[in-house]
């Protein structure tokens, strides 16, 4: 392998040890090599990532240098509008959709001389926690091919575990980032919620969902999400005020801060392993002069409850458009109601299908208040939570997942088990926090266990610098086994 | 039995802002079918809605000009609904937080004003539009549909009456007065051809005053004022007659069908219908602050109401004041000239809605384009007043001052149309007609009145017109006298 992160691998550009098309083609080979068992990608636009190379090479030939993405490889999950390229969601009912215009996210990384390699795989629509209900196929876990990636942006974070890219970027709605990272034994990390733009971001949860990266190292993600975020005209949510910058506490360590051990993440669902390793990393963090206090946030009980009435009605709104009359799929039928339920009937699978259900119905009069309703009021409280434990602490940390990777199709019949693998990621996105899980350690089977940080709103700079000190105690090990030849 | 309706009135506004409510597309009418779109009024996938400031300050502008409260804050919500010129299929709207609430507007009704309370003023986005192909139009027996998505995402206004309206005058009335406040403000162009100004009816009949209110329908597909009335005046008279022969009205939708002069049903609705309202999260709640709605209201223009009020003030009566306040705003700065010049109030609105107003409508220029100052107005008048022209070559020397040949004096000296007033010559005249009508100046003196009548007409005849026939009367009645 040419480089191990994408900070080295700039470092080899700019004095000129390799090239853009040379990262590039390494990172096609890995795909070709490892696609067939994995299933990362859904679409690799060889020919427009070759071209993007080669300009990115020129660029820098002339002295013209982008910026830290610069010649780049860089894969997508399949929810970003992309111009010209296929954009599917994973979903039948946008099969052969091509987007007319770039989501923001994409724009800035062209701008940012990054070279786009292709789409990867989620569960439709970014719900699930799997992978498995992509339209497409099951993307697998390079750590062990039985074993899912987690979701719902799973061929992202594949495609950086397998070394098929240096950087993805997935989107994050409960979960939907830092599961898969966990699992996968990268980095995963959501921003601030209106830090980065949803401007071309397929929406699932719109008062939720938020893009981030998936990286190698902490460094990297601190980079990648430089280059994507900031205000954004075209987004009404998008936040207009100073940034914090991510990268400048990465080399300060954790001695002076004050963290806090969530009571209410660990316990009955947590796998043994997950909860050694947690307590292992918090107990180096300690010794390198972090200071660390128990904390209670009561309404997380509650989170999952909310979550699961406040996603889904915003999902059921959000994806009301997919009726075959303009774009995507179209069933015909004799009218057009006829045609809009048959298109949607077909267009969506079970999981989607029942969330729209679960929506509309906590949205009807008569029930709004008592599921809505109440939700957004649960909402409000774990916000209160949250910030009663700040004024406390710099940061939250937790397992990033209860458990490890599990066997593709071990939850697909249960739905509530698998609603419970994002039981630590949920209250994040409630709040509208960042939070990144970093890799630790593996079980004894070989499998990553990730962690979480959480820190408050736009808290991005104090979030990174732990995350680095989480990275340096843990001294982990970035080989997916299962792919060997990869490393 | 004696019934007494009640009826509330929906109206929908297209705003004319250059741009879109939640996007950079244009707003025109008309045009080459989905031309003006893009992936936000097009519902792509991932586009996202950004609010038009313009368009807040309309439904402002139109909430103060309605004495509405404008909320501090306001939300959007989405009004969920399946349907194929509705892209997202849900619009965005308001529900329970309106930019403007709780106003009214006076209306005038038989001499009687009367006061019309304003539930509400929201802020929405207007559809596309369907076109249904094949027999007579209906989507019933349609052979297919065209979708134009130009539409789609137009700033509209809701403005919702209470339902205060107890005729159907004052539901036309009503309307009138409300499109006329609207154009006034300039934030719409007001067509009802075009649909850009569109009203709803909602119409219930009760026993009594004292009663509470009966089932409402609601009439749509009113495209005129005339259609209002009448289509109102038609559901009235329906209910009734059902109630009286024992039926029980439903509540329901119906289409009023202009050329049959009924309306039909179209659905039995509203009490069944869900649009599961919630929080439109794509956008943040709008902070309308004091200052902002200080400088909107400092902006009013003078409302229909207030001008009228001011005419009358000024010496019109009510039906000069009503004609004058709808003229185009340069004729009524005319007006303001003219008086300020010293013209009578009285005077210069007669000349203005009826000579000039004729003028413009028979040579097809626009009133921006007159080349009539107030003053002219004004010297007009006070020629026609002193005797300097008789109220004929008035109008000759009106077409005269329009068509550019100068002040009214120059144009009456030009065309030869000055009355004589030199009591010299008028006197000589006077004597040859008297010598000439020995019986007519007999008559007079014997204190006939229609012999004065016949002697001015002789004299006037004398002087091709020219005399002032005050000044003839005069010099007449003088000779009786001395």
């Amino acid at each position: 392998m040419i480089a191990s992160s994408l900070s080295e691998a700039g470092r080899l550009l700019r004095a000129g040890d390799t090239t853009a098309s040379a990262l590039l083609e390494e990172a096609l080979e890995a795909a070709s090599r490892t696609e067939a068992q994995l299933h990362a990608f859904l679409t690799i636009d060889t020919e427009g990532a070759r071209e993007m190379a080669g300009q990115a090479d020129a660029d820098l030939a002339d002295g013209i240098d982008r910026g830290p993405l610069h010649g780049i490889p860089v894969a997508l999950k399949d929810n970003m509008c992309t111009r010209g390229v296929e954009t599917t969601a994973a979903s039948q009912v946008l099969a052969g959709y091509i987007p007319p215009y770039d989501a923001t996210v994409v724009s800035r990384l062209r701008s940012g001389g990054a070279v786009i390699m292709g789409k990867t795989n989620l569960d439709e629509f970014a719900m699930g926690s799997s992978t498995e209900n992509s339209a497409y196929g099951t993307t697998y876990n390079p750590w062990d091919l039985s074993r899912v990636p987690g979701g719902s942006s799973g061929g992202s974070a594949a495609a950086v575990a397998a070394g098929s890219s240096l950087l993805a970027f997935g989107s994050d709605t409960g979960g939907s980032i830092r599961q898969p990272a966990s699992l996968c034994g990268v980095v995963g990390m959501k921003p601030t919620y209106g830090t980065v733009s949803r401007y071309g971001l397929i929406a699932f949860a719109s008062s939720l969902d938020q893009i981030g990266p998936f990286t190698r190292t902490v460094e990297d993600s601190a980079l990648a999400l430089s280059s994507i975020w900031g205000y954004d005209p075209l987004d009404s949510t998008s936040y207009p005020g100073a940034y914090p910058d991510p990268t400048a506490a990465l080399d300060r360590g954790g001695d002076g801060l004050r963290i806090g051990v969530v009571t209410e993440l660990s316990g009955e669902g947590f796998e043994p392993a997950v909860e050694a390793a947690t307590a292992d990393m918090v107990a180096r963090l300690e010794k390198t002069g972090v200071e660390v206090i128990e904390v209670s946030l009561p309404t997380f009980e509650i989170a999952l409850s909310a979550y699961y009435l406040i996603a889904p009605a915003e999902a059921s709104s959000n994806l009301a458009r997919f009726d075959g009359i303009r774009y995507g799929l179209r069933v015909d039928g004799s009218t057009t109601e006829e045609l809009m339920a048959r298109t949607r009937a077909e267009g969506f699978g079970p999981e989607v299908t029942r969330r729209i259900l679960l929506g509309t119905y906590s949205l009807s009069a008569g029930y709004y208040d008592a599921f809505y309703g109440q939700a957004q009021r649960v909402r409000a409280a774990i916000q209160e939570d949250f910030a009663r434990a700040y004024s406390q602490v710099d940061a939250l940390v937790s397992p990033t997942s209860p458990t490890v990777a599990f066997e593709a199709g071990a939850r697909t019949s249960d739905p509530l088990a698998m609603y419970l693998s994002d039981i630590c990621n949920i209250p994040a996105n409630l709040a509208g926090h960042p939070a990144i899980s970093v890799p630790i350690g593996l079980d004894e089977a070989g499998l990553p266990i990730g962690f979480q940080v959480m820190a408050p709103a736009l808290g991005e700079e104090t979030m990174y610098r732990l995350a680095a000190e989480v990275e340096r105690q843990a001294a982990f090990s970035l080989s997916p086994r299962a792919l060997g030849a990869v490393s | 039995m004696s019934w007494e309706a009640v009826i509330g009135i929906e109206v929908h506004v297209e705003l004319m802002t250059a741009s879109k409510m939640f996007c950079g597309c244009a707003v025109e009418f008309g045009g080459e079918p989905n031309t003006r779109v893009c992936p936000t009024c097009l519902g792509l996938p991932g586009a996202l809605p950004v609010t038009n400031r313009a368009a807040i300050e309309s439904i402002m502008s139109i909430g103060l000009a309605l004495g509405c409260e404008v909320s501090e804050r306001s939300v959007f919500h989405r009004k969920n609904y399946f349907y194929a010129d509705l892209p997202k299929n849900y619009q965005i709207s308001q529900f329970d937080v309106p930019v403007c609430h709780d106003g009214h507007l006076d209306i005038e009704v038989d001499g009687e004003t009367r006061r019309i309370g304003i539930e509400r003023a929201h802020m929405e986005e207007d559809t596309g539009k369907s076109t249904h192909l094949g027999v007579g139009g209906r989507i019933q027996a349609a052979e297919g549909t065209l979708l134009d998505f130009n539409r789609s995402g137009v700033p509209l206004v809701e403005i919702v009456s209470r339902p205060d309206i107890r005729s159907a005058t004052e539901a036309r009335v009503y309307a009138q007065e409300l499109r006329s406040v609207i154009a006034e403000l300039g934030v719409s162009d007001v067509r009802l051809e075009e649909g850009s100004i569109r009203f709803d009816a909602n119409v219930s009949i009760r026993p009594g005053e004292a009663e509470a209110y009966g089932t409402k329908v609601e009439i749509k597909n009113m495209n005129s004022f005339r259609s209002l009335e009448r289509a109102v005046e038609y559901e009235i008279r329906r209910q009734t007659e059902l109630v009286e022969s024992g039926g029980v009205v439903v509540q329901e939708t119906r289409h009023w069908d202009e050329e049959a002069g009924v309306t039909h049903s179209m659905r039995a609705k509203e009490g069944s219908s869900d649009y599961r309202y919630f929080t439109e999260p794509d956008l943040v709640p709008m902070v309308m602050s004091p200052e902002w709605v200080a400088q909107v209201g400092d902006r009013l223009p003078e409302l229909p109401a207030r001008r009228r009020a001011r005419y009358l003030s000024q010496g019109l009566d009510v039906g000069a004041a009503g004609a004058l306040s709808n003229l185009d705003g340069r004729l009524r700065a005319i007006y303001d000239e003219a008086v300020l010049a010293g013209a009578p109030a009285k005077a210069a609105a007669n000349w203005l809605t009826g000579e000039v107003v004729g003028w413009l409508r028979k040579s097809g220029i626009a009133p921006e384009q007159l080349i009539l100052g107030g003053h002219d107005l004004a010297e007009l008048v006070s020629m026609v007043d002193g005797g300097a022209i008789s109220s004929s070559a008035a109008k000759d020397v009106l077409d005269g001052v329009l068509s550019g040949e100068g002040s009214p004096r120059e144009v009456a000296e030009r065309r030869d149309l000055l009355q004589l007033s030199d009591t010299g010559a008028l006197e000589a005249a006077v004597e040859q007609v008297l010598a000439a009508n020995p019986k007519a100046r007999d008559d007079l003196l014997a204190g006939e009145e229609k012999a004065l009548g016949f002697l001015v007409g002789q004299v006037m005849k004398a002087t091709q017109g020219r005399a002032d026939p005050r000044a003839v009367n005069r010099i007449l009645r003088d000779r009786v006298s001395s």
